[in-house]
């Protein structure tokens, strides 16, 4: 039936992490660090709200924007912890998970022939989304030893007449780095004086450490020019109940409104109330969690570099991205050699983009005991490849 | 206590096992820091023993456990802890509590059956002095022990690689 398949979609290739969940689901006594999502089960009372939602009978359509009191709490959430501020009424949409909004967001602004810049590293959804629409995808590649920052040369020298929009993802999926408010200025600078969109993907924004998380709605004159996404799937362990949410100026949300009111009309009841709870009394939750990310997080990356591992210090989100350059081989060589001799399943960086050869990505969201188990595995993997090459 | 020490204990007590040179990777401190913190809380008797939650269900040699309510005049001056302590001073008796309430110790016993618990309570508990009444129940079986769940159905349902 290929036929019938529009050649657009045809053309884009299949995710190079499906690829390695097929081998990795073949395969016994594999300890997994490829695990893009929190090993905490949702806290207890946030499921619970969801379980009383529906034993009162909450089983209704929402607003298609979302609830109203959700759409209240996120705004005082996002006010409250990052300094931005946003209108319930028109300026908030709940999402099904950020990647809905991300999809919307690149729609509602994407016409065929459009250019969206990408720093990669990056997570592997933007850029076959925008090929999708029609639109142009170009990686701008970023390195170790920048912490894979976005920088201004480098962003500046991607931008043609056709960039209308970039996509930043900081706390980066996969690399770890980050963007501090000086970083972001002189960002912020060519964006105005290349009149671009920015989708702000900030999923990742609560797990930072050290440093608090800059959004970059919140640098001057960035509010209306930036389309912030996110969620509570990392940061409130929710991955499988699917809200996120986008702000943004109510002409964009607007038109994004629009597109969701059709395809999706709104995301689940029950999800929602759940996603009230988290934000009206599961702080406390939040912030154990994630004191759990940081203990696991000094654990693996000391691990690498007592491997003899180059791993550059993640400051967000729950991935280390060590370097496997040493080692002679490609990240796909590493990561398929590692899951079938040495039993640890990561994900080869290459699959992120630019810049992501010669890196794996492992996620440090499992038990201290399977850290310490899979960095054993590695060391002795990674010693085996040494007694082969001398 | 220290910030540190209590770091540690709540590290401990997820698992006893891990070593100063753990702890101190996990949380950022030195790792002699960590071995005197530890020290400490041992000399304390804050830390009082590394002991191992076993599920004596699935071993084949089995265990009674009882939780006996004893209801006690207490003693003038002594009041209820020096027959606690002649309660918990024996070997079978797993924990005592002085309780709020309708009763006043509540008694952990564990034997090898009925009969042993039950000659526990007639011949040596019940003839104790000040011991006025006595209440045994049988635990039928245990689910969760010290925040430990036995049989825990949770497990990590994710999937094993995703984005």
């Amino acid at each position: 039936m290929k036929r019938y398949i529009t050649p657009l979609v045809q053309s884009i290739p299949p995710s190079g992490i499906r690829k390695f969940f097929d081998l990795a689901s073949g395969s016994k006594d594999i300890i997994s660090l490829g695990v893009g999502e929190p090993d905490f089960v949702t806290p207890w009372r946030f499921r619970d709200a969801a379980v009383n939602g529906l034993e009162l009978g909450r089983t209704s359509y929402t607003h298609n924007a979302g609830l109203p009191e959700l759409r209240e709490e996120i705004a005082n959430y996002l006010h409250k912890s990052f300094g931005v501020k946003y209108e319930p009424k028109d300026e908030v949409l709940v999402t099904v998970g950020g990647s809905e909004a991300i999809d919307l967001a690149l729609r509602a602004l994407i016409a065929p022939g459009d250019e969206v810049l990408i720093p990669e590293p990056s997570y592997v959804s933007y850029s076959p989304i925008v090929s999708i629409i029609g639109g142009v995808a170009n990686g701008i590649e970023t390195f170790a030893k920048d912490q894979f920052k976005l920088t201004a040369e480098s962003l500046e020298a991607a931008i043609t007449p056709r960039t209308k929009v970039l996509i930043v993802s900081y706390p980066s999926n996969p690399t770890g780095g980050i963007m501090t408010r000086e970083d972001w200025e002189p960002i912020a600078k060519l964006v105005e004086k290349h009149d671009l969109i920015v989708i702000s993907d900030e999923i990742y924004a609560e797990l930072t450490y050290g440093s608090k998380h800059v959004s970059f709605a919140s640098l001057p004159g960035m509010h209306d020019r930036t389309i912030i996404v996110s969620g509570f799937s990392k940061a409130f362990a929710m991955t499988g109940w699917r809200i996120g949410y986008a702000c943004g100026h109510p002409d964009i949300i607007g038109a994004m409104l629009k597109i969701h009111q059709y395809t999706i009309m709104c995301a689940p009841i029950m999800a929602q109330l759940a996603a009230m709870e988290a934000l009206r009394n599961g702080m406390e939750e939040k912030d154990r969690m994630m004191e759990s990310y940081n203990q696991r997080r000094r654990l693996i990356v000391k691990g690498f570099r007592d491997i003899g591992l180059d791993c550059h210090e993640p400051q967000g989100a729950f991935y280390a991205f060590p370097s496997i350059a040493k080692t002679g081989l490609t990240s796909d060589e590493f990561a398929t050699r590692l899951l079938l001799e040495g039993k640890v399943a990561a994900v080869p960086g290459n699959v992120f983009g630019k810049g992501g050869e010669g890196f794996v990505r492992c996620s440090y969201a499992t038990s201290v005991a399977n850290i310490t188990q899979a960095l054993e595995r590695i060391d002795q993997f990674v010693q085996s490849l040494r007694i082969v090459a001398h | 206590m220290s910030e540190l020490q209590l770091k540690i204990l709540e590290l401990l007590k997820e698992d006893s096992r891990r070593d100063a040179e753990l702890l101190a990777t996990m949380l950022d401190a030195d790792t002699e820091a960590v071995r005197q913190a530890i020290q400490d809380l041992e000399e304390k008797n804050i830390i009082v023993k590394y002991a191992t939650v076993v599920n004596w269900a699935k071993v084949s040699q089995e265990k009674v456990t009882a939780i006996i309510e004893v209801q006690i005049s207490p003693e003038r001056d002594h009041g209820f802890d020096a027959i606690a302590e002649r309660i918990y001073l024996y070997p079978e008796v797993k924990s005592v509590y002085l309780m709020s309430g309708a009763y006043d110790l509540q008694v952990e016993v564990e034997g090898r059956g009925l009969h042993e618990i039950a000659s526990f309570v007639s011949n040596k508990l019940s003839t104790l002095e000040r011991v006025l009444s006595t209440k045994t129940f049988f635990i039928l079986k245990k689910y969760k022990q010290d925040g430990i769940i036995f049989e825990d159905r949770q497990g990590d349902h994710r999937m094993i690689v995703s984005p």
